[in-house]
């Protein structure tokens, strides 16, 4: 009986005595592999011999199939140079059990573990915010009794950063809020005839709630991200650590400085922020009210309470606190890649935002109880 | 392609940033199946050498060819065929973060060979990860739960993973204890035997240089001063290269190596 011949473009194969002989030719490369492995799945002969004489070129992956062809099917190889047996048996001995794959969770066990995850790392978080608070006030103690630790540089430069360079965005923003309060309020009070009181309206939601808010937010994105992104990178390149063995206090001089710029400041930029808002429905009321300065700032100065002012006053240094300190938490709880800096950076913003309309909510209820309305 | 032809060939380079200049005209040939290493004092550009031949910074002046084909200023497309017969381990590994080192071996080759099913994919990972010489869990781990060691392994996995005929590799024993380096320079040595790799080495590590290239080359005065085995090196009169060998630590290096062979 002749021998059965089948020939396919990558190897032949033929049968004779019950044995089958996969004669591969060209090259046996990885270009070529899917196709191959799909052919051989249909050769279903069990006693093979692999023939390797005119394979040209042969690469690990080449080796990796004819290795797999003797472990799993027994094939004899037949052929090969003396390289190519090298390679064959270089792979064959990198024939290990290799963990490629992550361990299979289960949706809902992922889903309840992350939950769970979630809410231990809001207590640890809150927990360590705790902490940080009281090394704060020690550092801040220290400084107290040892002036000469007092960071005037830093504080300076932080000053800079946190207030001056903060003013035309939070000055131009506070200007279209003005605005905008004030055209959709007048919408509002014209159907009662009562545009006047859109007056009223600019002026108390700016000086009480607007103004430190939006400067609050502002902050949190401007200052609170960068304090945790300049502290987190610092953490990384063991800057923080190289202060410790110094004998360098990282929350002297890395902390201190920046919260006590951001808690002195948020005041400041806080009534800035209200003036301009008042400034920018000002305007709005002149040109689309015909309302004129004159009256409208007469009107400003009786409907606005000084008690107004005193909340935004008693707020901003309070919100600045929670800015700066969720900035500077996240920065130094930063560890081992980049990937990291991002996320904390992220995560101080978000919670700097959290924090100060959770609080202002408190505020409000208690300011409210106290009379100042 | 014939065994003479060079597989690097660098001639005139120049490169300079601003008005440091680092190179100079700078000639260089690596040939085929070679362990080619390049030693130099800081600063004289052993990485810009090499991100020049990798294209990865655009030399000012000079050719550079890479299996006899012109490497400047081709455009991405052109030079993606050549790009896939080499693999380059970097200093720190540059592994992906966001993938595990299994994932990271199947970057390249789903770039290259797209279409292969996931299964031959994870086979292909499993042995380039356990031919590195990575312990079997390491395949699943990220990049950040691995030693620096381990990470150099998994970088070399990756760069193998295409089965490139030129590897380079910067600094690979650096950072890495005594035992590890050894480990690692055994490991350069055994791919390039059974995988005909030619080898392209930035080191500082003198027993690197010792015990695996064949032939180093001395990167000063913005261009490469001598080229050799390290006892031609060492019968030039060059100020730099007789410090480099001759100083304790080379002196300490070339006993290790002679001690080693005679054991």
């Amino acid at each position: 009986m002749p021998p059965l011949m089948s020939v396919s473009t990558d190897f032949s194969s033929s049968l004779e005595e019950g044995r089958c002989t996969l004669r591969f030719s060209g090259s046996l490369t990885l270009l070529r592999i899917r196709k191959l492995s799909e052919q051989l799945e249909e050769v279903e002969a069990d006693k093979l011999i692999v023939d390797l004489s005119e394979v040209e070129r042969m690469d690990t992956v080449g080796a990796w199939l004819v290795h797999k062809l003797e472990r799993d099917r027994g094939a004899r190889i037949t052929g090969a140079s003396e390289e190519q047996q090298l390679l064959i048996d270089h792979v064959a001995r990198a024939d290990m059990p290799v963990k490629v794959k992550r361990d299979y969770e289960s949706p809902l066990q992922r889903v309840v573990g992350e939950a769970g995850e979630a809410v231990i790392t809001t207590g640890q978080t809150l927990y360590g915010l705790l902490g940080f608070f009281g090394a704060l006030i020690i550092s801040i103690s220290n400084i107290l009794r040892h002036p000469r630790r007092f960071r005037f540089n830093a504080v300076t430069q932080q000053f800079e950063v946190v207030g001056v360079r903060a003013l035309a965005i939070i000055g131009l923003m506070s200007f279209l809020v003005g605005i905008v309060i004030a055209e959709q309020g007048a919408v509002q009070l014209r159907q009662f005839g009562a545009e006047i009181y859109t007056i009223n309206l600019i002026g108390r939601s700016s000086v009480k709630e607007l103004g430190v808010l939006m400067t609050a937010i502002m902050v949190a994105g401007r200052s609170g991200s960068a304090f945790a992104a300049q502290i987190g990178s610092m953490k990384l390149s063991e800057e923080v650590d190289a202060m410790r063995t110094i004998g360098v206090s990282p929350m002297e001089a890395l902390v201190f400085p920046r919260v006590f710029a951001t808690v002195l400041l948020m005041p400041v930029l806080g009534f800035y922020a209200a003036i301009l808002a008042i400034i920018g429905g000002g305007i709005f009321c002149w040109i689309s009210l015909d309302i004129p300065p004159i009256t409208f700032v007469q009107r400003i100065r009786e409907v606005v309470p000084m008690t107004d002012l005193w909340q935004t006053l008693i707020k901003a240094p309070v919100f600045g606190l929670i800015i700066a300190m969720a900035g500077c938490f996240q920065g130094l709880q930063v560890q081992g890649n980049a990937e990291e800096v991002g996320l904390r950076t992220t995560t101080a913003v978000v919670q700097g935002i959290f924090l100060v309309i959770v609080l202002d909510a408190f505020f409000a209820v208690f300011f409210t109880e106290v009379g100042w309305l | 392609m014939r065994r003479e032809e060079p597989v690097i060939e660098v001639r005139g380079l120049k490169n300079s940033f601003g008005p440091q200049v680092v190179h100079d005209g700078l000639d260089l040939e690596v040939k085929r199946g070679e362990i080619f290493g390049v030693v130099g004092g800081s600063g004289t550009g052993k990485s810009v050498l090499m991100r020049s031949i990798i294209g990865l910074q655009t030399p000012d002046e000079g050719e550079v060819e890479v299996f006899g084909e012109p490497m400047i200023g081709r455009d991405e497309e052109e030079a993606k065929h050549v790009r896939r017969r080499w693999g380059v381990l970097f200093q720190g590994g540059a592994l992906f973060s966001t993938l595990t080192v299994a994932e990271n071996i199947q970057v390249p080759i789903r770039e290259f060979y797209p279409g292969l099913d996931q299964e031959l994919l994870d086979e292909i990972a499993a042995y380039k990860t356990a031919m590195s010489g990575l312990p079997g869990e390491a395949g699943a781990k990220y990049p950040s739960e691995l030693s620096g060691g381990m990470r150099k392994r998994a970088g070399i996995a990756r760069a193998l993973a295409l089965d490139p005929e030129l590897l380079f590799l910067d600094e690979p024993t650096a950072g890495l204890d005594p035992i590890g380096a050894a480990a690692f320079d055994q490991l350069i040595l055994e791919l390039r035997d059974a995988l005909g790799l030619t080898v392209f080495l930035i080191t500082h590590d003198l027993d690197t240089l010792y015990a695996i290239c064949d032939r180093i080359a001395v990167l000063a005065d913005r261009k490469v001063v001598a080229i050799g085995t390290i006892p031609e090196l060492l019968a030039l009169d060059h100020e730099w290269i007789q410090e480099y060998f001759r100083g304790p630590r080379g002196r300490a290096a070339a006993q290790r190596e002679t001690e080693g062979a005679h054991a």
